[in-house]
């Protein structure tokens, strides 16, 4: 075979190879979307039960969310709206869409964060005497090397939490990392948010937790605790999540 | 070759990590529990067989200077494949071993049994060779999983054999069971017990 017959054949082998593989990849991944949207829903969904310590072991996860109330809250007014559907929104990703997304004033920013949702998703659930007796709101702050996503989960005062968590954080393990230790978390359960002049006091502790308000420092991840502190103080703040609680005190949203 | 042969001696005579010394790196990073090293060791061992026959099947017409490339797209679109059905049906298994998945691209072991057999050898036999060499990939990481996560964690597939002392049992965990260098133990302890048994691997 001559040398330009056999860079031809190698063209065509490759472009054939690629071709095929192509077809085989694209296929089968078309053809499992649907079944991967569906567990990485339900795991979202397990996430926010399991922030809120509303998932015991055994349950099903579609079951218990059921139980809940799911609605979009526009976070300025702490109002419900009707603009877009709870179905639809996803609130970390309108963030970084221009439609859905507001600019935090630099005053106002204390987590670093730039810019926030419009429109919050909030989780509800009510007792058998139709009172709200939870609400589970989405937070995220910034860490050392990561943004955290997570949930935090109030009691039927909205001040006292019920639970806390992040679903996804690239934080160091073993040092920042352990915002994911069960105990840690745990810590947070029976805490405070508000003072009673109304200001979030809430913080990460340097070392012991000393009152209410305080859970215990990470060791070795000053920076990763501090970014929660800064998160949760954002949140709660007048820019955040403090026009809905205050609506949700008054007696509805 | 018979088939079954091929099958039955990368399991212990000719393992690809007991005497090969291959695909060692997964066996560091997903044995702490027995469930990831099953769904680990079934992705790899059909990602060995499918590559080794696709490469089989088109060996006669793989040009010289690009052999080594087209194997490689042949494995990573099987890869690819393996970890969609993985994100389609064993979700929490795959989110605690994400990145390892991805990773059996650069394992040894596949690359090795495509240049070394598949190239070389009918897609049927090659099929085979694959299975034989990713059950004895298997084999050593089970074991290893097995002693993993029985003194690391007190349990076997999730189930408690020893109650640990934090939950009020008697067991104290070994906690460097849970850290990748274990495995290194382990599979020194394997390559020697399989070498007492069978001499001829003993290298001079």
């Amino acid at each position: 075979m001559s040398k330009q017959n056999e860079t031809v054949k190698t063209i065509v082998v490759a472009g054939l190879l690629c071709f095929v593989c192509s077809i085989l990849v694209s296929g089968i991944v078309v053809a499992l979307r649907p079944m991967q949207a569906k567990n990485a829903e339900i795991d979202m969904k397990k996430n926010i039960l399991m922030s809120a310590g509303l998932l015991n072991k055994g349950d099903d996860v579609e079951e218990v969310f059921n139980t809940l109330d799911t609605m979009v809250v526009n976070i300025e007014t702490g109002k419900v709206t009707d603009e877009v559907k709870a179905s639809e929104y996803d609130q970390v990703a309108a963030v970084k869409n221009p439609e859905y997304a507001v600019k935090i004033p630099s005053s106002e920013d204390v987590g670093g964060l730039s810019s926030r949702s419009k429109y919050a998703k909030v989780y509800v659930k009510k007792d058998d005497a139709g009172a709200i007796s939870t609400v589970i709101l989405s937070q995220w702050g910034k860490g050392l090397w990561s943004t955290m996503y997570g949930f935090i989960a109030l009691g039927a005062d909205f001040n006292t939490i019920k639970g806390f968590g992040y679903y996804s954080q690239g934080e160091t393990p073993g040092l920042g990392g352990e915002v994911d230790n069960p105990k840690w978390k745990a810590q947070w359960v029976g805490k405070k948010l508000y003072n009673d002049d109304g200001s979030v006091a809430f913080k990460v502790a340097k070392g012991q937790a000393q009152n209410d308000y305080q859970v215990d420092g990470l060791s070795g991840a000053t920076i990763t605790s501090n970014g929660v502190t800064s998160s949760i103080k954002y949140w709660f703040g007048d820019h955040g999540y403090k026009a809905l609680l205050n609506n949700l005190k008054a007696g509805g949203l | 070759m018979s088939i079954k042969k091929l099958v039955v001696e990368p399991l212990i005579s000719n393992n690809p990590i007991a005497l090969q010394i291959l695909g060692i790196c997964s066996a560091l990073a997903v044995t702490v529990q027995l469930k990831n090293v099953f769904v680990m060791c079934a992705a790899v061992t059909l990602v060995v067989a499918f590559a080794n026959m696709g490469v089989s099947l088109i060996r006669n017409h793989v040009p010289n200077s690009v052999r080594i490339i087209v194997q490689m797209t042949i494995i990573a679109s099987l890869v690819i494949v393996a970890e969609q059905f993985l994100k389609a049906y064993v979700y929490d298994q795959w989110k605690t071993m994400a990145v390892y998945v991805g990773l059996i691209i650069t394992n040894c072991i596949v690359m090795g049994r495509t240049e070394a057999f598949g190239m070389k050898n009918g897609p049927i036999e090659s099929f085979f060779d694959g299975i034989g060499n990713g059950l004895g990939y298997s084999i050593i990481l089970i074991a290893v999983g097995f002693f993993r996560e029985l003194f690391g964690s007190g349990k076997l597939l999730g189930f408690t054999v020893f109650e640990l002392t934090k939950d009020g049992g008697w067991y104290m965990p070994n906690g460097l069971m849970l850290l990748p260098p274990s495995a290194f133990f382990l599979i020194g302890g394997l390559i020697w017990i399989i070498r007492t048994y069978d001499p001829s691997q003993v290298e001079e």
